[in-house]
């Protein structure tokens, strides 16, 4: 038992610290101690990640097979944490010079964190449920966190209703799992899940489940919430939704699929390339009419979703790798992304009009600059990291037997380009035009905007070692 | 070996962009002429270091040359070095370089951004030709059109915007089948280094037997669909008919510098990509596909010179020439036979001297008058006799006057495809009537006659540096043109083993096909 408190000790810090901090807040401060303690958050974030980072390299079941504890869990609760961090801290100026810099902010993202570490670490159905419902009740209230806007409060009406149906799928599809395999622990299902010779109740559950985790990620067709509540939440809680949570539904799918269904890949991996090919077609498409930037991001994570759900798609230990590297190379990008976005004022007003960019590289060279590596990377064209993104989950996908699959992402990523080079196309091509953005100073964002985009540069040498991590994580989920 | 000299040509454009980029500040004009001198002292240093590296290339060896490589991820390989075929491109790219930063020296928009660009595209162009691993040479290749977007886009022409989103969409496209191609290879060989290493795609065997998808007979099998991935990327790099059309818009709006380094460097790299991947990597793809393109080349020469003959702009004029002497090289590269490739690398350096000088010649008369219009021009001969000269000269090399580099190229690639079909010869044949025709009109109609419009009654003939950037072209076209073997003693014996290894690889497929049959 001690030991497996070890096992879970991350969580367990992680939650007494956000019910130490509501107290402190409740009883404290109220929101006078909203910037510290968002700070502190932040601190201990970065402090639980490295904790986690320079644990034994070891795979530990705990609790009776309920959570797991491998490099797999480790590697995306490194990703979780630190992105978490990035956003917590990109969050602070936005939310203070609008005043929805609430003492709860930090506490709410802190408990959705624990929710998704719990996600990835999920050995058994119940678990997995525990944590998917921790970490969305949380995220639907950071949502409608500007309770006077009608947007943000639609926003996280909407999510919620939406949420709550897919977690009554993925919920369905637990029961049909347990009822057919006679246990909820993923080491017992895959003892009676084979391929070709699976149960039609059996068969029916992963449907179920895939169905709310492709929910979770904003897989088309479970896509719909995406654009309306990424344009509806602020924008700090925008990007949280668009980095940590992702990765933590991506892992979790990974995670079920291969320890609870890793004898019949056949039977789930034709699903889940169609969600692949799905997402990044219309995630391509419907991004090109779209004039906010917010609700662009938000399609354009649809596509990078399918993208990251490619190698998922292609069921070996490369896919899963494959995966992993791409979903932190696109987190890194939207937390360069997003940073800029928070930047885009107007009369110290958030604007997300895509136009309001006109001749953007006139008045902040080196941001506009930033901004297009960004850009591109996200488009997938080298030289950029964000094409070695493309091509991990482009040669599992083909060496998984899905050469189709490789072929319509590839083409997907043409029709994608169009709607970064469009933003390219503001920021520089633009004519003169008086009425342009505040010029403001970066400071934190523009650091975060900067070493993003250089991430994107530099990282094309050796992608500072995340490669190798991957492919050690790719190696305990799938053996 | 141990050798960085490869690495240093590459990258020091790259690195002048990097000293830009990171110590040039302010907006005024001492810092735009900064910026010009660190663009000049970039594109010296490395046409000065290629030299350096021509002069240790040994021409007889037809493996690769002054290998440099290193660690990378995803178990790739850094690796870059030359053989008989690429060497002469990147001493076109060092070379053409210096020139087009010479030219744009009257830019005085965003100087500095522009410097960069035109600093990074050349890394990246050199970059494809000197790549020895494949993901390496699609970063490359690729890469080289963001720059190349931003030229058309931020310094090009009234219609900008469309140009430059259609060369970029339409050349991306090309590509990324070629990518998954590219990754199909990566699985079957288990390597990605193009050559120089011990296991090489150069000397990997593709399979070649047919199967069929989808009820669809596909003949030569893995090689032929490989093939057809690959061409879709360099067809419309090249460009070849019918997926021209996005060359002269890009043309035309492109800035000066940019339609120079267009036609003269970038198109070069679909060609190249044919002579580095397509004949030896898939001979029996190329075997079954290389009569089709045959004869698109010749429909290209005869048809975009039809096309170039009614054009009212000059510059989409040129451009349209510019697809008809692409036709010539892929001719002469699918005819594989000696003459016809020999023809075909020398059609595209002499090539990259020609359209680069002709697209030069039209920047010096659209500086003065601002219009790209042939009508509005006329007996220019009376103003300005130095631009007449040297404009004469080149459309006499476009035409492919013997005498001039021009003459070769073609001359040659005829003859390479005279020797595998006869027809195809002919119809190219042609061609070469109606490039004189369009060359000598559009020249007899903007020099010629008398000066009569009054806005041309003011121009000014060529400056000092207009007449500089011009003095070396002359001398390659001239110099190639009475001593061809310049280039042809370089490539000859890369191409010959080149020709070999193809002609072998073929028999091989076509004695293993005969033993199917003749077991069947």
């Amino acid at each position: 038992m001690n030991n497996d408190i070890l096992q879970i000790l991350p969580e367990i810090i992680l939650a007494l610290f956000a019910i130490a901090g509501l107290m402190a807040g409740a009883y404290g401060g109220k929101d006078a101690i909203a910037r510290p303690l968002l700070w502190v958050t932040a601190a201990v974030m970065i402090i639980v990640a490295s904790l986690v980072a320079t644990s034994s390299n070891t795979t530990v079941e705990a609790f009776g097979g309920m959570f797991i504890n491998d490099g797999f869990a480790r590697f995306t609760k490194v990703v979780i944490l630190v992105s978490a961090a990035c956003v917590l801290i990109m969050s602070e100026g936005y939310m203070k010079s609008r005043d929805l810099l609430r003492f709860e902010y930090p506490i709410l993202v802190t408990l959705s964190v624990v929710g998704m570490m719990m996600m990835v670490s999920a050995g058994d159905l119940m678990s997995l449920y525990m944590g998917l419902e921790l970490q969305s009740l949380a995220l639907y209230v950071v949502a409608s966190l500007r309770r006077d806007s009608v947007k943000s409060t639609e926003a996280g009406l909407k999510y919620f209703v939406l949420g709550a149906l897919s977690s009554g799928l993925l919920l369905y599809g637990a029961s049909l799992v347990y009822g057919y395999a006679g246990t909820t622990l993923f080491s017992g299902i895959i003892t009676t899940a084979h391929s070709g010779e699976m149960s039609v109740g059996l068969l029916f559950g992963v449907v179920f489940l895939i169905s709310g985790m492709a929910f979770k990620v904003s897989a088309v067709p479970f896509h719909m919430w995406t654009p309306d509540v990424y344009e509806g939440s602020p924008t700090p809680v925008t990007a949280f939704f668009a980095t940590a949570p992702k990765v933590a539904a991506m892992a979790l799918f990974a995670r079920v699929l291969h320890d609870a269904f890793g004898n019949a890949v056949s039977d789930w991996s034709q699903i889940v390339a169609l969600l692949s090919v799905l997402s990044m077609f219309l995630g391509a498409v419907a991004a090109i009419g779209q004039t906010n930037i917010k609700r662009l991001m938000a399609f354009s994570s649809i596509a990078h979703m399918g993208y990251a759900l490619m190698g998922v798609a292609a069921g070996t230990a490369f896919g899963v790798q494959a995966m992993l590297v791409y979903m932190a190379i696109y987190v890194t990008m939207n937390v360069g992304v997003f940073a800029f976005i928070l930047l885009m004022e107007k009369d110290g007003a958030p604007v997300t009009d895509i136009s309001s960019l006109n001749m953007y590289s006139k008045s902040h060279p080196g941001r506009a600059l930033a901004l297009l590596v960004l850009m591109f990377s996200l488009a997938g064209v080298p030289p950029f990291l964000g094409f070695f993104g493309k091509l991990y989950v482009l040669r599992a996908a083909y060496e998984g037997g899905l050469a189709w699959l490789a072929i319509a992402g590839v083409i997907a990523s043409v029709i994608g380009a169009f709607y970064y080079l469009r933003i390219v196309f503001y920021m520089y091509f633009g004519d003169a035009k008086t009425d342009t953005l505040d010029k403001n100073r970066g400071g934190v964002l523009g650091g975060f905007v900067m070493a993003s985009a250089l991430i994107m540069v530099v990282g094309i040498v050796n992608m500072f070692g995340v490669e190798g991590a991957a492919k050690l994580a790719a190696a305990t989920l799938v053996q | 070996m141990e050798n960085n000299l490869l690495s240093i040509v590459t990258f020091m454009p790259a690195l002048a962009a990097l000293i830009l980029v990171v110590f040039l500040r302010g907006d005024d004009e001492a810092a735009n002429r900064n910026a010009k001198w660190v663009a000049v002292a970039g594109t010296v240093a490395s046409f000065l270091a290629s030299l350096f590296m021509y002069s240790q290339f040994d021409p007889s060896n037809t493996g690769f040359q002054m290998v440099d490589e290193g660690e990378w991820l995803l178990g790739l390989n850094y690796r870059v070095g030359v053989d008989g075929i690429s060497v002469l491109f990147v001493m076109l790219t060092t070379f053409m370089m210096p020139l087009v930063i010479a030219a744009s020296w009257d830019v005085n928009t965003r100087v500095k951004e522009y410097m960069v660009a035109f600093l990074l595209l050349e890394t990246l162009m050199i970059g494809v030709f000197v790549s020895l691993d494949l993901i390496l040479f699609y970063l490359f290749f690729e890469a080289s059109l963001i720059p190349m977007f931003l030229i058309i886009g931020i310094w090009g022409g009234a219609n900008r915007i469309y140009a430059s989103f259609k060369f970029f969409l339409y050349t991306f496209f090309g590509s990324v089948l070629m990518l998954v191609a590219m990754v199909a290879m990566f699985a079957d060989a288990g390597t990605t280094c193009i050559g120089g290493c011990d296991i090489s795609l150069l000397t990997h065997t593709f399979g070649s037997e047919s199967f069929s998808i989808m009820g669809v007979q596909i003949v030569g099998g893995m090689q032929t669909l490989m093939f057809l991935a690959f061409f879709a990327s360099f067809a419309v790099k090249m460009p070849m008919w019918p997926v021209h059309t996005w060359l002269p818009d890009a043309h035309v709006q492109a800035p000066t510098a940019g339609s120079v380094v267009l036609a003269a460097i970038l198109l070069k790299m679909g060609g190249y990509g044919f002579l580095r991947f397509s004949l030896p990597m898939f001979p029996v793809g190329s075997e079954v596909i290389g009569p089709m393109i045959l004869w698109m080349s010749a429909i290209a020469i005869v048809y975009t010179s039809l096309v170039a003959l009614v054009q009212e702009d000059m510059k989409k004029l040129i451009a349209y020439s510019s697809v008809a002497h692409m036709g010539f090289v892929t001719m002469g590269i699918f005819s594989t036979n000696q003459q016809g490739l020999d023809g075909a690398i020398f059609q595209m350096i002499s090539h990259g001297f020609i359209s680069g000088a002709l697209f030069l010649a039209v920047g010096v008369i659209y500086d003065r008058m601002h219009t790209r219009e042939i009508d509005a021009y006329g007996g220019l001969v009376n103003r300005m006799p130095v631009f007449a000269l040297l404009f004469m000269l080149f459309t006499m090399a476009n035409v492919g006057l013997p005498g001039t580099s021009g003459f070769v190229g073609e001359f040659l690639t005829l003859m390479g495809v005279f020797q595998v079909n006869t027809w195809v010869a002919a119809v190219a044949t042609t061609g070469v009537i109606f490039s004189a025709a369009y060359a000598l009109w559009l020249y007899r109609r903007v020099v010629m006659g008398d000066l009569i419009k009054e806005s041309l009654k003011a121009i000014t003939d060529m400056n000092a540096r207009e007449k500089w950037i011009f003095a070396p072209l002359v001398v390659m076209t001239l110099l190639l043109g009475v001593y061809p073997a310049l280039i042809l003693d370089v490539i000859g014996p890369s191409v010959t083993a080149l020709v070999e290894q193809y002609d072998t690889a073929v028999a091989a497929a076509d004695a293993v096909t005969h033993t199917a049959e003749a077991h069947n």
